[in-house]
């Protein structure tokens, strides 16, 4: 298992309060890696590592190779144009229609002539299930629309690396499913793109990834494939596939 | 009981601490101030960088060229005129007593062009155009869309605050001339209808009193406005947190400061322009 994203020994604290504590996690190239974990453990703040949106107060950030702890602003420009987001509100640009939400990283950074650029917008909004939907603005869209065209948004540019944060959040199970299969579709279609997906769903994530981290008080309980979870002991992971309030588990 | 009066009281406050974490409170608060102070230098920096920085975002900036000078036109007409109009009557009164009133619009005039136009003008459009640009920035900003620019390696201060900043020192320098120019027509209207003044005399009287210096002074203010308006309103709506309240807040902050800003910088403004 080659590794896309490394972290080692990574401490990052708010205030007095240390979100990940000595963490050190690995995620392989090519392949779904769900991050799971009840709210607040850290696994936004993972995700936004691996963006260079946040720095670690000690510790490494290790993607595909380069050391990104001390990228400097420029850098982390150029980091960035490898990666794909898909935001938990879509995050699309209300002013612009779809088509010019989709194209919109096309034409920040790539050389592609326009009618090129149109052309890979409409591709890529068919990949996801929703072509000639360029002229619609995303208030005219639902919430499944609108995660659709975010994710064409983060595909449009063919990252090496795809960012989900809790694509499934608050949709209805068939939208979700919905979801769920088109992430698994993707990494079919897109030969070692890297899936990382922020989830509190562990049946999708067991359902869909290929490996799964949990996390716990800022460091990783258990790491491996859906299988290993499905058999594990650990009472600490069972109670949160469990979804029972009783047991070792702490809460704030 | 202490001989001295208020000893024991004094006595008391340092016991208790109070006069420590009363100066620490203070300290604390100083240091905040000038780490914002700081910080919005560091910003503006960047803003003149960025500026400098390919790609220049033409579509973006004339999108913000219509929006604070097409749609804030007919405003800054309208209150350009009343204020003339209202000016050159209060003025005109005073004028009268020492028959006068011919220089009525010259003073008026003056008044327009140094002081009133530019302050108005930017107080008009800090309602009107500031407080928007904050809300839709802040909307972004609390909405993700901010933070999906920069994971797409956008520079928000590239791609939202430039074009704004550059459109409001095009736009709002001509804002101003067009309230100076309604101004004195506001005037004249009143002074010739109310105080019966003489066309001719009126239109001398501005000539042989204002300055193109006085003209010149008025805009080059209005070109300082734009940029702490533009700026303080883009800060503010990045700055914002916290869901539809914290829209409304950055919103109402960034006015505020603006304001503050403005009449501030108008004093240091007016005082270096006048010793020029």
């Amino acid at each position: 298992m080659s590794t896309a994203i490394a972290f080692q020994n990574i401490t990052k604290k708010f205030g007095s309060r240390a979100v990940l504590s000595d963490l050190n996690l690995e995620i392989p190239r090519g392949k779904i890696t769900f991050i799971v974990g009840k709210s607040g453990e850290g696994k936004s703040v993972t995700i936004k590592h691996i963006m260079g949106l946040l720095k670690p107060d000690v510790g490494r950030v290790i993607v595909e190779g380069q050391d990104i702890t001390d990228f400097n602003h420029e850098q982390l420009r150029q980091y960035r144009k490898n990666f794909g987001m898909l935001f938990q509100q879509a995050a699309l640009f209300d002013s612009l229609t779809v088509g010019q939400n989709v194209i919109f990283p096309l034409k920040e950074h790539s050389n592609m002539p326009l009618s090129a650029m149109l052309a890979r917008v409409e591709e890529t909004l068919t990949q996801v299930g929703l072509p000639n939907m360029q002229h619609r603005y995303p208030t005219d869209l639902s919430t499944g629309e609108k995660k659709r065209v975010g994710l064409a948004r983060a595909l449009v540019s063919k990252p090496a690396i795809i960012l989900y944060d809790e694509p499934t959040t608050g949709m209805d199970p068939i939208v979700s499913e919905m979801i769920d299969d088109l992430i698994v579709q993707i990494n079919k279609d897109i030969e070692n793109i890297t899936s990382v997906v922020i989830s509190h769903d562990l049946k999708a994530a067991l359902a869909t990834a290929e490996y799964i981290v949990f996390l716990y008080k800022g460091k990783v309980a258990l790491a491996g494939t859906p299988n290993d979870f499905k058999s594990t002991k650990d009472p600490i992971v069972r109670q949160f596939f469990s979804g029972k309030v009783e047991g070792p588990m702490e809460f704030l | 009981m202490s001989i001295i009066p208020g000893v024991d009281l004094l006595t008391t406050l340092v016991q208790k601490n109070y006069f420590v974490d009363g100066v620490t409170l203070i300290g604390r608060s100083v240091v905040q101030q000038f780490k914002s102070l700081g910080s919005f230098c560091l910003y503006i920096g960047e803003i003149i960088r960025q500026a400098f920085k390919p790609p220049v975002r033409w579509d973006l900036i004339f999108q913000q060229l219509e929006f604070v000078g097409n749609q804030s036109l007919s405003i800054i007409v309208l209150t350009g005129f009343f204020t003339g109009a209202v000016f050159a009557l209060q003025i005109g009164g005073i004028f009268q007593i020492f028959r006068a009133e011919s220089i009525m619009g010259a003073a008026t005039a003056k008044a327009l062009t140094r002081e009133m136009a530019p302050l108005m003008t930017a107080f008009l459009l800090t309602g009107r155009a500031g407080s928007s640009m904050t809300a839709e920035i802040a909307t972004m900003r609390v909405n993700e869309q901010v933070d999906a620019m920069e994971a797409m390696a956008v520079d928000p201060i590239n791609y939202l605050v430039v074009p704004r900043v550059i459109a409001c020192m095009c736009i709002i320098p001509m804002l101003c001339g067009i309230f100076i120019f309604i101004g004195i027509i506001g005037a004249y209207v009143t002074g010739v209808a109310v105080f019966d003044v003489d066309v001719g005399v009126f239109v001398d009287r501005i000539k042989w009193m204002v300055e193109p210096r006085d003209i010149a002074n008025g805009l080059e203010k209005a070109f300082f406005f734009a940029m702490i308006i533009s700026s303080i309103a883009c800060r503010y709506g990045l700055k914002a947190y916290g869901g539809a309240k914290g829209v409304g807040q950055a919103t109402t902050r960034s006015v505020v400061a603006t304001l503050l800003v403005i009449l501030l910088c108008d004093v240091f403004i007016t005082f270096v322009q006048l010793r020029l």
